[in-house]
């Protein structure tokens, strides 16, 4: 059995590199995109501003996130894929960069709600007291409010991660060459379905299990600093100075 | 230095100021007591814009107070607050450095940091300022607050109840820092629940009840001497 894995491995080597960059490259860049997109779309429905012109702003983005929300991940991709770029737009686009954006758009409704969730969750004096020292309602969100909600969403940031990693699997459906796709082309050329596809669940468990490490290693890393100050007395000696 | 005029504020149709006239002079020392719900923090919040009223007027030197840019106009006003409100996210130093950090653009970090550690020192607060907040006491927790606020040189600072949430023992502290600030001349308002302090730092006291200015006096005729029933009424409650 292992001679077999290793042979697939040995065969196949180059698809298989290329299989998991390209699913790697979407899963990141696509959250990437997806978290940015995701906080601007969170920080503008989260503005208390009654501007006539923000009201109609915030309308959008909830049509936005609702008929996001509302479409299955491949569908969205499809549409991309076989209308939006082609038909609507004429724009030729390689394969690998439509799944990004799918990707990265499907996310940013989802991480936009977390982000949401997470500023509308922190005490409403941080904010008071932003506007209260003068600070603009822009100032306190960069300073004060995102920064605590960011390290409050740190574990559902990562299961988004994580479940947008798993779930480009289905870009095969317009033709990219990812783990997924290319291990059923292996199939379908050498005609063993068992190990190919142990290779294939093994990777993706590798992945995840390196990705959940990391994000338990970014939370610790945060939560110490932040909540408990155990950065203070490491500057100790540096204040001194001042008095 | 700060005036008033028939301030009104309704929350969904409640009036809960109603029509509110109030004169600060510099160096005046302002307290405000009243029953819960009576409006005290309401009408404190309008004083920086915190709540919009929902008429009437505020200037503040001169100006109206929605007029213009309000965030300068709040960095001249020192607000306090009940629960402290220290931003969770950074240190003691930081967080009384924020905003004059943003705001003065001529000035270095060396400068506003300088001017930091005195003040925290002037406050026996210097050797927190790289803790964080939650490792502080209440106490030490408004104290720093205080310190933020009078970071960007306020004209008048506004107090609502600041030793309400603090342990008894804890309280003296905080009363000790106004009180000191009393002295040095800064303008002041103050909401407060604790009548002998009021008493000892007010030049007047004002009785808000039901959103109305009910009474203002000296603090001794205010005491001594009260005049209508409702504040006679909450006096008896609250000093027994
Ligand atoms: N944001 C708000 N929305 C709706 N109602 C409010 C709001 N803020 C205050 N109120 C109402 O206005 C009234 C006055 O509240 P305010 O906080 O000014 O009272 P207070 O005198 O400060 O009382 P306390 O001594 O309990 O602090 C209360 O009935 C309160 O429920
Ligand atoms: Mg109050």
């Amino acid at each position: 059995m292992f001679q077999n894995i290793w042979q697939i491995l040995n065969d196949h080597q180059e698809r298989l590199w290329t299989a998991l960059g390209n699913t790697l490259r979407i899963a990141f860049l696509g959250f990437a995109f997806a978290f940015i997109l995701g906080t601007l779309i969170a920080l503008v429905r989260t503005n208390p501003s009654r501007h006539p012109l923000m009201l109609v702003a915030k309308k959008i983005l909830e049509g936005y996130v609702l008929l996001i929300r509302g479409l299955p991940t491949t569908v969205q991709m499809l549409l991309w894929f076989f209308l939006i770029f082609p038909v609507a737009l004429q724009v030729r686009m390689p394969a690998v960069v439509i799944a990004m954006i799918a990707f990265s758009v499907d996310g940013s409704a989802y991480i936009s709600e977390t982000i949401r969730g997470a500023v509308q969750s922190i005490d409403k004096g941080q904010m008071e007291a932003g506007r209260a020292a003068g600070l603009t309602n822009f100032q306190t969100m960069q300073k004060v409010i995102l920064p605590q909600a960011f390290r409050n969403a740190i574990p559902q940031l990562g299961n988004e991660l994580i479940s947008m990693t798993k779930g480009t699997s289905v870009v095969g459906w317009i033709t990219v060459m990812d783990l997924t796709f290319t291990t059923n082309l292996i199939v379908s050329t050498t005609f063993d379905v068992v190990h190919p596809y142990i290779i294939l669940a093994v990777s993706y468990l590798i992945i995840v299990y390196i990705l959940t490490f990391l994000i338990k290693i970014l939370e610790k890393a945060v939560f110490k600093t932040n909540a408990f100050g155990k950065q203070a007395n490491k500057n100790f000696s540096r204040r001194r100075s001042f008095r | 230095m700060l005036s008033v005029n028939k301030l009104t504020k309704t929350f969904h149709g409640d009036v809960v100021l109603d029509e509110v006239s109030l004169e600060v002079k510099k160096g005046e020392k302002i307290a405000i007591i009243g029953a819960s719900g009576s409006g005290k923090s309401t009408l404190l919040r309008c004083l920086n814009m915190l709540e919009t009223p929902t008429s009437g007027h505020i200037y503040f030197q001169g100006e109206a107070l929605g007029e213009g840019n309000i965030n300068k106009k709040r960095q001249k006003i020192g607000f306090v607050f009940q629960s402290f409100n220290l931003f969770a996210n950074m240190t003691v130093l930081k967080n009384i450095t924020l905003a004059p950090l943003l705001q003065q653009k001529d000035a270095s970090k060396m400068e506003v940091e300088g001017k930091a550690m005195k003040l925290l020192s002037k406050f026996g607060l210097a050797d927190k300022a790289d803790a964080m907040p939650n490792s502080l006491s209440g106490g030490q927790k408004q104290r720093v607050a205080i310190v933020r606020a009078l970071m960007n040189d306020p004209d008048i600072m506004l107090f609502d109840e600041p030793t309400s949430a603090l342990d008894p023992e804890l309280v003296k502290e905080v009363l000790d820092v106004i009180l000191d600030l009393a002295s040095s001349g800064m303008t002041m308002v103050i909401v407060t629940h604790e009548m002998k302090f009021a008493k000892n730092f007010a030049d007047r006291v004002i009785f808000i009840d039901k959103g109305k200015i009910a009474e203002e006096n000296t603090p001794k005729e205010f005491f001594e001497n009260p005049k209508c029933d409702r504040l006679k009424e909450f006096l008896s409650k609250v000093l027994n």
